[in-house]
């Protein structure tokens, strides 16, 4: 036996978990574990921000179906951490984070850059830890990764005070068996469920397949299309499951919900049976849920049964992992005919084909963020990892992109964070370098996080970010003149206020400026053309633009407001 | 409604805070909260008298907390529940031949005797605590401590292994 300190067995104990890369900030009480990265394989990208580290690891995670893990100091390194945290929480990403505390000795006295870093993240991961003996480490890592990425996955946080990192211990390989007695998750369904879900199916008339990041989460995409064609059941996808079914595919109805597509969105309203499948009923989806798909039974699989029931009670309840489920169903159905169910089908197409998205892009008129979406879209072929932000162009990116394909779309769905696609962009980067990864992202995200684009010069992390600056705070604006009497309440940022294209130089990155609708084709070839250094396109779009379709908050998605010309 | 809820944890640090934290930010309202070691050596019992329209999410929510083993509910017919009260009332020489009656009549226990006051210490069901008190309120209650509720399922079979 050999005996090593803590912070060796930690970088050790991440090494025997698979750890290729971690993005972290270093700072007093880590310093310990700092060392010994310089002696492991595994590398470590140097944010600018604990933020940014945060949301790194979630876009590697997302990217790449890897447990992502950020490193930060105690203190504000710590605190720092939340948002990412809170973030990965909502969307379920697996994250383990690493903090460092200060010494047992000296916890409970306010100590130089003391946080109750444990309580403060309480309510933001999955589960976490306070490392009291060196010895634990190895255990404490190894169920950290197993909570992290089993489940429902979200992030797992381990704070080790400085003196325990400073300890000594003799190494042991982690126990193979873990101790968790309360930490059971569920993966495979009740058959006798499955069969009762499958008659129903079978039955139904105006079925719709609502699914999610659970079928991502699950990599269920090859079932979800057994199911959705051998029962030929029309599919909506939520903002998180988008690329669950490729866009194309004539069964897929594309996003439904506040701004989601009005066949999508009206096919639930109007369906007898939702099969919901990795999806949470969120407020975004539902609008005023006692108005949302009223005349639906629901046949609602999760892999998290806390989310059965909590807003819309089921009628066939499945506890499971979205893959299994979707597997179990797919076998169930066997051989069994598909129905035409050519009254439904043909309702929907109608529905499709009279209330699409559109916008009106003029050729003398400002840039429309909807045309920068498409023509992103055409001139990259969507061959892209696309990320985004919150708010409008989020929306716009959710739309407009034509997703062919799972893990390809990157955004903060739940907790809403400006400020994520910057980050997850770089971290998706690093997971992928051989992929094209595309950030679109408002300005007032953009401002928000934009420091880590030194982070990706420095390591050769070449991002494209399209930023639309509309020189405002896009949804918030929206909403102030929707339903603020068309007062603007510190929502405008002005278009004009930063040289995107000397910052991006400033930072050792590209930039590209577009101001008129023939410039978005050739600037965006350009970017593309850069290949060694992370790229800025700026494209100075319509700030009077507004998403559309919309359902008011709170409200019945009955009532969608089309466009400009019905408010 | 109230519900009585056994709930057995790992006796980790931090645990009575996960489970009042996630009670409180899920919107229930913990009415009592009573915790104490178990049989076993590694598990605490946490009974939570809980105010909730639905049940089933606070069983649901609660287990997601890693440190939850089981979780019970135990519906007042089928469990025995006790409180533990102190009361100090107001009683000078006039009063104390009834009020001493009344605590005998409850089996509650003088503890502390003034010139002016007593002190009882009173165990049993929270509805007898509850009208020991509403009974003794008239003469004057100076203050009192009570415990968060305990309880156990009355069917030996409800438990799934021995000594917990």
């Amino acid at each position: 036996m050999s005996t090593i300190s803590g912070a060796e067995a930690l970088i050790k104990s991440l090494e025997h978990e698979g750890v290729e890369i971690m993005f972290g900030v270093p700072g007093g009480a880590i310093l310990p574990a700092y060392d010994p990265i310089l002696d492991s394989p595994i590398r470590h990208i140097l944010a600018r921000h604990e933020q940014g580290a945060g949301h790194m690891a979630s876009g590697y995670a997302w990217a790449t179906g890897r447990v992502g893990v950020v490193i930060a100091t105690s203190g504000p390194g710590a605190t720092n951490l939340v948002t990412p945290l809170a973030d990965a929480l909502m969307d379920s990403v697996p994250i383990v984070a690493i903090t460092g505390q200060v010494a047992t000795t000296a916890i409970g006295n306010d100590a130089f850059q003391e946080a109750y870093t444990t309580g403060i993240t309480m309510a933001a991961t999955k589960h976490n830890y306070l490392v009291t003996d060196a010895s634990e480490i190895p255990d404490i890592i190894h169920e950290a990764f197993h909570i992290a990425s089993t489940g429902r996955p979200g992030p797992v946080l381990v704070d080790i005070p400085k003196d325990i990192l400073n300890g000594v211990l003799e190494w042991h390989e982690p126990v193979r068996s873990l101790d968790l007695p309360g930490y059971k998750p569920t993966f495979a369904p009740h058959p006798r469920r499955i069969a009762e879900a499958v008659r129903r199916m079978e039955a139904a008339e105006r079925p719709v397949l609502y699914v999610g990041g659970g079928i991502i989460k699950a990599g269920a995409s090859a079932e979800l299309l057994q199911v959705a064609e051998k029962a030929n059941i029309p599919v909506v996808t939520t903002l998180m499951g988008r690329g669950a079914i490729a866009d194309a595919h004539p069964l897929c109805l594309g996003m439904p919900g506040m701004h989601g597509l009005y066949a999508a969105t009206t096919a639930i309203q109007r369906s007898d049976l939702l099969i919901a499948v990795g999806v949470r009923f969120d407020d975004r989806v539902t609008g005023d849920p006692a108005f949302f798909a009223p005349e639906a039974e629901v046949i609602h699989a999760d892999v998290d049964p806390a989310e059965i029931g909590k807003v819309r009670e089921a009628d066939v309840p499945i506890v499971g992992d979205a893959r299994a489920v979707l597997a179990a169903m797919s076998a169930e159905w066997g051989e069994r005919p598909s129905p035409g169910r050519s009254d439904w089908i043909d309702t929907i197409a109608r529905w499709q084909r009279e209330f699409p998205l559109s916008y009106d892009q003029r050729p003398d008129g400002m840039i429309k963020p909807q045309y920068v979406v498409e023509e992103l879209h055409r001139i990259t072929g969507g061959d892209a990892i696309l990320v985004a932000g919150v708010g409008q162009h989020q929306m716009w990116a959710s739309q407009y992109w034509k997703f062919d394909r799972p893990n390809r779309w990157l955004n903060s769905g739940g907790l809403g964070t400006m400020g994520y696609a910057v980050p997850a962009a770089v971290g998706a980067k690093a997971g992928m370098p051989d992929e094209l990864v595309l950030a679109i992202d408002g300005d007032g995200c953009f401002h928000m996080t934009f420091q880590e684009l030194m982070t990706a010069a420095i390591d050769r992390l070449p991002v494209k970010i399209a930023v639309l600056n509309n020189g405002v705070f896009g949804m918030v604006a929206q909403w102030q003149r929707l339903f603020y009497n068309n007062r603007l309440s510190a929502s405008e940022l002005g278009a004009d206020i930063l040289d995107y294209v000397k910052l991006a130089e400033a930072m050792n990155c590209a930039g590209f400026r577009a101001v008129a609708p023939d410039e978005v084709a050739p600037v965006i070839e350009k970017a593309l053309a850069v290949t060694d250094r992370p790229v800025i396109m700026e494209f100075v779009v319509d700030p009077e633009e507004h998403v559309y379709p919309m359902v008011p908050a709170g409200g019945s998605n009955d009532n969608i407001i089309l466009g400009p010309e019905a408010t | 409604m109230e519900h009585t809820l056994s709930v057995l944890v790992e006796d980790k640090s931090g645990v009575l805070a996960r489970v009042a934290s996630l009670l409180a930010r899920r919107g229930f309202n913990i009415h009592s909260l009573a915790v104490g070691p178990t049989g076993e050596p590694h598990l605490s019992r946490m009974t939570i008298v809980v105010e909730a329209p639905e049940l089933e999410q606070v069983k649901k929510q609660l287990h997601k907390l890693v440190n939850v083993v089981r979780i019970t509910e135990l519906e007042p017919a089928n469990a025995v529940e006790t409180e533990v009260m102190l009361v100090r009332i107001a009683a000078g020489a006039g009063q104390r031949t009834e009020v001493l009656e009344l605590a005998q009549i409850f089996s509650a226990d003088v503890v502390d005797v003034s010139g002016s006051s007593l002190l009882f210490s009173i165990t049993g069901e929270p509805r007898k605590i509850n009208d020991f008190l509403e009974l003794l309120r008239p003469f004057g209650l100076v203050e009192m401590a009570k415990s968060g509720r305990i309880a156990l399922a009355r069917d030996a079979k409800q438990r799934r292994s021995k000594g917990v």
